[in-house]
């Protein structure tokens, strides 16, 4: 699993690459964290065009960092979705509080 | 005649061996000639029972896992059992969203992703002797091929 990422003024763009499932899930939400805090970014942005596979631990990874973004007036969305993880999104309900784009300009234009 | 294969795996509850279950089962059904999608499916649901097993079954003991596989046409049935702790209330457990542990963000949808993307889920479990998965998926790409003959 890797995890790169980019801030563009003031939002923070994420990329993860590889499987999300529970064993990796603890490592990068503990990475996450540290970002989020570090960055001082009130948008975080998803790409998960690198994302093979996803199970019920990646929501729980998203929706954690969707709670702590959330209670600071921040927005959370997911970009480039694959249809198999678009699966466990539609699911879960997490299209209710994330949205999801085409790609990083819809995105950013949408905010 | 009916088509039968089987396969038995048993490995220790590490978190390192979610990844390997899953690409084990995979691997096992791909003689059913399946669809991306359908082995993504199988994937998901065995990554998410053996989870279970690890997280709640076991929790930071370590104990054994198994994943017992059967291949009947074209159908695959997947056991996972663990001899863990069990669980108290499986109806509750198997509710969207209930997760006995929201402090380690777990989502909760673990049984939902594994009913959705097979078939039938029956879970069969006692507490203080563990629990045990049975998972049937059916593949539709062989009697696709066999149409094209």
């Amino acid at each position: 699993m890797l995890l790169n990422y980019e801030v563009l003024d003031n939002k923070l763009v994420v990329k993860l690459e590889g499987e999300l499932d529970h064993h990796v899930s603890e490592e990068i939400r503990q990475e996450l964290d540290e970002l989020i805090e570090k960055k001082r970014c009130k948008l975080l942005i998803f790409d998960l065009s690198g994302l093979h596979f996803m199970d019920s631990s990646g929501i729980g990874v998203i929706m954690g960092r969707y709670k702590s973004i959330s209670k600071n007036g921040g927005k959370v969305c997911v970009i480039k979705v694959s249809d198999k993880i678009d699966k466990i999104f539609n699911l879960s309900g997490l299209y209710r509080i994330v949205d999801k784009h085409e790609n990083l300009k819809d995105a950013l234009d949408s905010m | 005649m009916e088509y039968k294969n089987y396969m038995k795996l048993e490995f220790e509850s590490k978190s390192q061996n979610e990844a390997f279950a899953r690409v084990v089962v995979a691997a096992f059904a791909s003689q059913l000639d399946p669809t991306i999608e359908e082995i993504t499916d199988v994937k998901t649901a065995v990554s998410e029972a053996v989870t279970n097993a690890i997280i709640h079954g076991y929790e930071k003991a370590t104990g054994m896992v198994r994943v017992i596989c059967t291949i009947r046409d074209n159908e695959l049935e997947v056991i996972i059992e663990d001899d863990g702790q069990g669980i108290v209330d499986v109806e509750k457990a198997m509710e969207p969203l209930y997760t006995s542990k929201p402090e380690l963000e777990r989502s909760g949808m673990g049984f939902t992703v594994m009913e959705t993307f097979m078939d039938k889920v029956d879970v069969y479990s006692e507490a203080g002797k563990g629990t045990r998965i049975k998972m049937v998926k059916k593949f539709n790409s062989l009697n696709r091929s066999k149409d094209v003959k």
